[in-house]
């Protein structure tokens, strides 16, 4: 594999104290400029917003259950609703990923000291907390109305709301997303590890370079018409409103024009995720490498040209309505043949059920539904009747929870060793990715029912005849937040009480396997030198010198029904 | 316990927008569980410490991947055809269709009939007569929508938006706005009922569900029309021969439908868009050979005055309505369909069918 890879047993012995112990001030956290440690600060951060966008969901979701409202005042709907949508896209769902594994990962998979810019980073994560605290302080002195899509003129005049603390909250966190993004495109470029060509680097890195070039494009369109909606609300420039001369729907293009690709900057690091896990645990080279790689870029670049289908029935002309369709139907395609890819990857593979592939089966299965429901959207006769229903909530959150968070828990299951040193349990975990799968159909497949019947979406009051299926919606909720609930448990039991991890507990491939778990601040003593292929897990395996050591044993022999039985003395880690 | 899963199918779109529907469902199906199949068989058979043959293992191949990129793709288009066909159906009202008016506010829909007949969160209208509906609203982006004839269009302030179809079948149906539009818009909901014609004409005639009915929409709009003196710049005059240089405005008998050329050269198709514009801002598109004199009407009229207007203004030049012509309530209730009633001008039933197109 690599020079690191041939010492790594060495190279863990000479390393020095692990991140985690380089200092335990708050200050030696706020003022870090360790990618390591700016990722926890997220894992932190992004973490708490979770929670506040899971228990609005949960109080929207309670309210649902009678129909006309259990305990909330229309307004009070209407606000948690938004609050819901604006925490969890602009605060959980775009940053989770890139922020808290592409932060902690990039460096380390392309055998590099940091990011590129340190400093950047450190500031990335300010604007994030700014940002959120923006949107939090809105929410707590009156709140928003609008809906997280903040659609004018309603948000621009019509609403007394907190519209103008909110814009400014998604305002700032975009430049976050901005600072990262520039961050992973100059690292990929100009910090990869000798020998490390494009076409050796890992799936996720690829998946984070299409991500961040999204986010580079992208990011700055929206925060201009945020500034627009807020230049007319408060000073009453005509932009949106036909009152001061402007055109509504000017709104839902700018705004689409960055919150389609937005969806993918949400889902292309999930799809990364789940390359990386179904190669290690089927212990095999990614299936069809360069087409994997490749779609990421094509979903990247499509992306951005499919904004109009979320405009069907806006008074957008019915021309612009079938190229758009047209496109959607394309941008399906590279998605498609990810899954295909995965799939193709377990033949003649070594497959083991452990959390990490459970969780990745789970984004499989549900993405997959998400994906495919997207073409009744992307239709456009169908797209009229179903589009503004709950059958958009229902695919939306398949894509997005299913999805994206799914691949987000099998990433830190996967790299929680890494993280923190320490092994998570391992059968609850497994329980908690089985309980999620059902917990989420019970959700959100009631809810394309509803939305084909007619059941418009952001409603407080329903007609009676949907009651049933609301009530199996919330059902279902109880049953996901379980699901949720219990990695945070264990996951903080294992920062005490877990079995400390090896390098390398998985006998995964990848540079950042080849240092101490959890790595020292330096990350590499050594710089790495990579001569071969990401995923070789048969090169490894089938290499002249058989493998002596217990990790390569777990590795290679795929007999060996417990690999992990074998895990090796800790190479440090906190205390 | 009521568990709805199929709404009903009420107008002559639903029955394919159901079939495109359903052949999705089974498209989706279909891929799911071959690929679940797929995995789940893989990774039991392939499942570590299973004895079975590993060798030569395939990584790549250049093939399968066209194969599973250009199957989904074709499927995938053929889909998009058939959908985009009919969408284009559903957006080209047919020229025969009896037009409603419909206004959106928070958080009200408000219908008006030709002939001046108002309902509230009510629409009634015949079975299998084409509708068309030209709506506008007074406030936020709404959106019309009614499930059970699958159609839906967004209803926006500033702008006219059309949206037709054809009922099948008598009955009560739900409507919606399903575009969120502030604190009570679950609440802007209302009823759609579809009467047998005999019945829905009587119903009508009857003045509706309103005590005391308004006067026909185009009455309403010539009254409007002497009320606001439009007839001083534009006299019934123009167009006829001796123009006089210092004529103000240009006359607006068959105006509706024709095709306007502006200062500059471009051509623009007088619809109640445009009509709609040229009362409220008169300086956006300016007539070639006209000065830009004429004031705006904007914040003076409501959108309902500008819909009677409009509707007046269609009347203009025609056999029977003529200016001062005072059409009766009777004679505009577009029951009979308009276009065949015109054979003096076979010039404009051309243009009203190449602008269907």
């Amino acid at each position: 594999m690599t020079d690191a890879g041939r010492h790594g047993r060495r190279d863990a012995d000479a390393t020095g104290p692990s991140y985690l112990s380089a200092g335990h001030s708050l200050r030696s956290w706020l003022f870090t400029l360790d990618h390591k440690r700016i990722a926890i600060l997220y894992l932190i951060s992004v973490t708490a917003f979770f929670v506040v966008g899971g228990l609005a969901a949960g109080a929207v979701r309670v309210e649902l259950i009678k129909p006309r409202g259990t305990f909330m005042s229309n307004e009070m709907y209407n606000r948690m609703f938004t609050l819901h949508g604006v925490v969890m896209i602009f605060f959980f769902l775009i940053p989770a990923i890139p922020a808290v594994l592409g932060n902690l990962l990039v460096p380390l998979m392309v055998g590099a000291r940091d990011l590129a810019f340190p400093r950047l980073n450190l500031l990335s994560w300010y604007l994030y907390t700014a940002g959120g605290l923006c949107a939090l302080t809105a929410a707590v002195s009156g709140g928003v109305d609008t809906g997280w899509t903040f659609y004018t003129p309603y948000s621009t005049f019509y609403t007394n709301s907190q519209v103008t603390l909110t814009i400014a909250g998604a305002f700032i966190a975009g430049f976050s997303s901005i600072a990262t993004g520039i961050n992973f495109i100059v690292t990929i470029h100009k910090m990869r590890a000798p020998g490390q060509t494009w076409f050796r680097l890992p799936l996720f890195i690829w998946a984070q370079y299409a991500t961040s070039i999204i986010i580079v494009l992208g990011t700055p369109v929206v925060a201009i018409t945020l500034l627009l909606v807020v230049a007319e609300r408060v000073a009453h420039i005509g932009v949106f409103d036909p009152k001061y001369g402007g055109d509504p729907v000017l709104f839902q293009h700018l705004f689409w024009f960055y919150s389609h690709p937005a969806v993918y900057i949400m889902i292309l690091p999930a799809m990364g995720v789940i390359s990386e896990v179904i190669a290690c645990f089927s212990r095999k080279r990614i299936f069809g490498y360069h087409f994997v790689a490749g779609s990421s870029l094509a979903i990247a670049a499509l992306g951005f040209l499919v904004w109009g289908h979320h405009m069907f029935v806006s008074g957008q002309s019915m021309y612009a309505g079938m190229v758009f369709s047209f496109l959607s139907f394309l941008v399906a395609i590279p998605s498609a043949v990810k899954v295909f890819n995965w799939t193709a990857t377990i033949y003649k593979g070594s497959v083991s059920f452990d959390a990490p592939p459970l969780f990745a089966f789970c984004f499989i299965g549900l993405f997959l539904i998400g994906g495919l429901t997207g073409l009744f959207l992307a239709s456009l006769a169908t797209d009229v009747h179903l589009t503004h229903t709950y059958f958009v909530v229902a695919h939306f959150h398949y894509v997005m929870v299913g999805g994206a968070i799914s691949a987000y828990f099998a990433g830190i299951h996967f790299w929680w060793p890494k993280i923190t040193g320490r092994m998570y349990p391992e059968t609850i975990a497994r329980i908690a990715a089985v309980i999620l799968f059902i917990g989420f159909h019970l959700t959100f497949l009631p809810q394309f029912v509803m939305g084909f019947v007619g059941m418009p979406r952001r409603y407080h009051y329903y007609p009676p005849e949907f009651q049933t299926l609301h009530v199996l919606s919330t059902a279902g909720s109880t049953v996901m937040a379980l699901a949720y609930l219990l990695p945070v448990v264990y996951l903080l039991w294992s920062l005490r009480y877990g079995r400390r991890a090896s390098a390398n507990p998985w006998g995964a491939t990848g540079l950042e396997w080849e240092i101490a778990s959890p790595p020292p601040t330096h990350n590499f003593d050594s710089p790495p030198r990579v001569t071969g292929e990401p995923y070789d897990y048969e090169a490894l395996c089938l290499s002249e010198n058989p493998p002596t050591d217990a990790r390569r044993r777990a590795t290679c022999d795929p007999t060996a029904s417990e690999p992990r039985a074998t895990g090796e003395r800790s190479d440090g880690g906190p205390s | 316990m009521n568990i709805p899963l199929l709404p009903e199918q009420a107008s002559s779109f639903a029955v394919e927008v159901d079939a495109i529907y359903f052949v999705l469902w089974a498209l989706t199906i279909l891929f799911s569980f071959v690929v679940m199949a797929a995995i789940g068989f893989l990774a039991f058979r392939y499942r570590r410490g299973a004895r079975v043959d590993r060798s030569r293992p395939v990584h790549s191949d250049l093939r399968i991947e066209l194969i599973w990129s250009i199957v989904p793709l074709v499927i995938g288009l053929v889909v998009f055809a058939w959908s985009a066909h009919l969408y284009a159906r559903t957006r080209i009202p047919p020229a025969d269709s009896m037009e409603i008016y419909v206004i959106g506010k928070q958080w009200m829909w408000q219908m008006q009939h030709a002939n001046g007949v108002r309902e509230n969160a009510e629409l009634h209208i015949p079975v299998r007569r084409n509708i068309k509906l030209t709506m506008i609203s007074q406030d936020v982006i709404h959106s019309f929508y009614v499930p059970a004839f699958r159609v839906k269009h967004d209803v926006l302030p500033g702008a006219y938006t059309e949206l037709w179809f054809k009922p099948t079948r008598v009955g009560r149906y739900r409507l919606y706005c399903s575009q969120y539009c502030g604190t009570q818009h679950s609440q802007m909901d209302g009823w759609v009922t579809v009467m047998e014609p005999d019945d829905f004409e009587k119903w009508l005639a009857e003045g509706g569900s309103e005590i005391a009915p308004s006067a026909g929409l185009v009455e309403a709009g010539r009254k409007l029309f002497d009320q606001m003196a439009c007839g001083s710049c534009h006299g019934n005059t123009a167009r006829t021969g001796a123009v006089p240089p210092e004529q103000r405005g240009g006359s607006l008998n068959g105006l509706y439908g024709s095709m306007v050329r502006l200062k500059g050269g471009r051509q623009v198709k007088a619809d109640e868009a445009y009509l709609r514009e040229s009362i409220l801002r008169p300086n956006e598109k300016i007539v070639d050979g006209y000065w830009p004199i004429m004031p705006s009407y904007e914040g003076q009229l409501t959108e309902e005055q500008v819909i009677q207007l409009i509707a007046y203004m269609k009347t203009l030049g025609k056999a029977d309505a003529g200016r001062g012509a005072g059409a009766s309530p009777a004679t505009s209730v577009p029951l009979v369909p308009l276009v065949p009633s015109e054979p003096s001008s076979p010039r404009r039933l051309a243009r009203q069918e190449g602008s269907a197109q």
